[in-house]
């Protein structure tokens, strides 16, 4: 236990919730007889609510995005490094929201919440939902906290997707959005290996067809393994050479299948750990949302004319050592959006750290995103 | 930001309210004047993240690209000019990019160092060395200006690419005009202004 937090850091932050009543139509067409958001702000809104900026999760994200729970709390939120005060997204001059999206298990209504119409907890029988049905639910978050439009959205990876969707489906409800390591679509490769994910937790003996909880009960394994899958898929060979190569733990090879290599420590700690904060139905869920997302599919594969209502201006950023959302696929949307003559900037930024750059603290990413934000603050101010 | 001679040169060929591309934008200076006195739109082109960054700061909006893989994200006369100054002679296929700017544009607009100009031949003749100028300030093994013309050479390439030089001005290494220049503009013009379209 810690007695103080890190400096330069939010602080102590609370989550908040609200509770829509209305029933909400998906685009699966299921439907959610009400259905709750928690999330996290920080900052103020101005007077003229001008200064929101929303931030979209992605697969394994939630709405802790900056700060920290408790003095109990070993790791800070999952952006903690670009959100807080004088950092890049600046909380003394932005009002930054992040919400848990519906389906997720971050305590907005998803497969571990009670359904009101049976009394009985979802699990494997939560409707399936789309980037469409979150950006929805987005919209009446925005609605309550009295924002019309945000100053910016910016995600990352499937946070990404959601920009997109909003400046298509709303473009009159953003002014900027940072389109970060994401794709106009999954390729055929990345929804392989959701399916690889989503097959080795459902043949989990422990799964039982998704009512796994009823016995107290988690497909530990499956998740486990399908979260080792997709951890070696964020990061790129170089990183994965550079911070393990062939070191050996016990320093000899013992000729057997326990740990050997310290690279499968490290991603049996990281899949177990992930067992521990996620839950199976929501990562087999969120996989699916990932494979259905694409906006071209409703203008015959012209993704162009599929962005052409966007207004808002774009910066799109993408990673050299990204092969899981790469550098290609972001001058995909590029090109899409220059086809349409939509105002666009677009960086890609040098790293070897894989998918996960987005995440992590790259002086020329942060300080192309830093003086973006100056320019809107500037807009705001004037 | 204050604009370089060939740049204000070049800004006084645009006509208002166009839409431009400028290949190898730099820190976005010329695009940030042209979109603030000129009504003008476009994108800018460029390799360097700081100078990137430095067009994010200006409100440029600009598109990381290698110019050596080409312009295939744009279409046909997308823009009213594609401008690129002070960066062809850096450009592995300046052919192929000469054609390029053709084709998306309505008219291009390029501006080089003259290899030319009397110094240059004065330093090669007489020094037996590489020449070295203000506007050449490198060395033969570390100079990334790897296609090296004249105003001579340029308008050759345009005759045989079936380019159409609509306009051309040359200045000194002070970016000045002067009266020679007009006459002998292969031999005292230190750097070239052309502006062109496809026949």
């Amino acid at each position: 236990m810690q007695n103080s937090l890190p400096q330069n850091n939010i602080g102590l932050v609370k989550p908040s919730k609200v509770h829509f009543d209305d029933k909400l139509l998906l685009a699966s067409g299921s439907s959610l007889n009400g259905f709750e958001l928690v999330y996290e702000s920080y900052g103020e809104l101005n007077a003229d609510r001008s200064n929101a900026i929303l931030i979209c999760h992605a697969l394994s994200g939630d709405h802790h995005v900056a700060g920290y729970h408790s003095l109990e709390d070993k790791k800070p939120g999952w952006w903690d490094n670009a959100i807080g005060p004088n950092k890049v997204i600046d909380t003394n001059k932005f009002f930054v929201v992040c919400p848990n999206n519906i389906g997720g298990c971050g305590g907005s209504t998803g497969p571990l919440t009670t359904n009101p119409d049976t009394n009985e907890i979802y699990g494997p029988n939560f409707p399936l939902v789309t980037v469409k049905d979150w950006v929805k639910t987005q919209t009446m978050l925005a609605d309550h906290l009295g924002i019309d439009v945000w100053a910016v959205i910016i995600g990352g990876s499937l946070g990404g997707m959601q920009c997109m969707e909003w400046a298509i489906t709303y473009p009159n409800r953003l002014k900027n959005t940072f389109v970060i390591a994401a794709a106009p679509k999954l390729s055929t490769q990345n929804i392989a290996f959701n399916e690889v994910a989503r097959q080795v937790i459902r043949s989990d003996r422990n799964f039982d067809e998704g009512y796994y909880y009823k016995n107290n009960n988690k497909p530990i394994h499956g998740l486990m393994q399908a979260r080792m899958l997709g951890h070696i898929t964020y990061l790129s060979d170089d990183a994965l050479d550079e911070k393990f190569g062939r070191q050996l733990r016990d320093g000899g090879i013992k000729f057997g299948y326990d740990v050997e290599f310290q690279i499968e420590s490290y991603l049996r700690y990281q899949g177990r750990s992930f067992v521990d904060r996620f839950d199976a139905n929501s990562y087999l869920l969120i996989t699916k949302v990932l494979d259905y997302f694409d906006p071209a599919a409703e203008t015959n594969g012209d993704l162009a004319k599929a962005m052409s209502p966007a207004t808002a201006e774009f910066l799109v950023i993408s990673f050299s050592s990204d092969w899981r959302f790469s550098p290609a696929r972001s001058v995909e949307i590029v090109g899409a959006l220059l086809e349409k003559n939509k105002k666009v900037s677009y960086l890609e930024i040098q790293s070897k750290e894989g998918h996960d750059s987005f995440l992590k603290e790259i002086p020329i990413y942060h300080q192309a995103m830093k003086t973006a934000l100056d320019r809107i603050d500037m807009e705001i101010i004037a | 930001m204050k604009l370089r001679t060939d740049q204000s040169l070049i800004a006084k060929w645009i006509k208002k309210s166009s839409r431009v591309l400028d290949l190898g934008c730099g820190t976005g200076a010329l695009l940030a004047n042209l979109q603030e006195k000129q009504n003008v739109s476009g994108y800018g082109i460029e390799i360097d993240g700081s100078n990137i960054i430095k067009c994010i700061e200006s409100g440029v909006n600009v598109i990381q690209t290698d110019l050596d893989a080409g312009l295939s994200q744009f279409d046909n006369n997308t823009f009213d000019y594609v401008i690129m100054t002070q960066t062809l002679q850096a450009i592995y296929y300046p052919e192929k990019l000469l054609t390029e700017m053709t084709r998306v544009g309505n008219e291009a607009i390029v501006t080089f160092p003259n290899m030319a100009h009397w110094r240059c031949r004065l330093q090669m003749a007489l020094g037996g060395h590489m020449p070295k100028s203000k506007t050449l300030p490198y060395e033969w093994y570390n100079t990334p200006n790897i296609h090296l013309c004249s105003l001579d050479d340029f308008e050759n390439l345009c005759a045989k690419k079936n380019i159409e030089i609509i306009e051309r001005a040359t200045v000194d290494h002070a970016h000045q005009i002067s009266f020679g220049m007009n006459i002998f503009p292969n031999l005292l013009g230190e750097v070239a202004i052309y502006r062109f379209r496809s026949k």
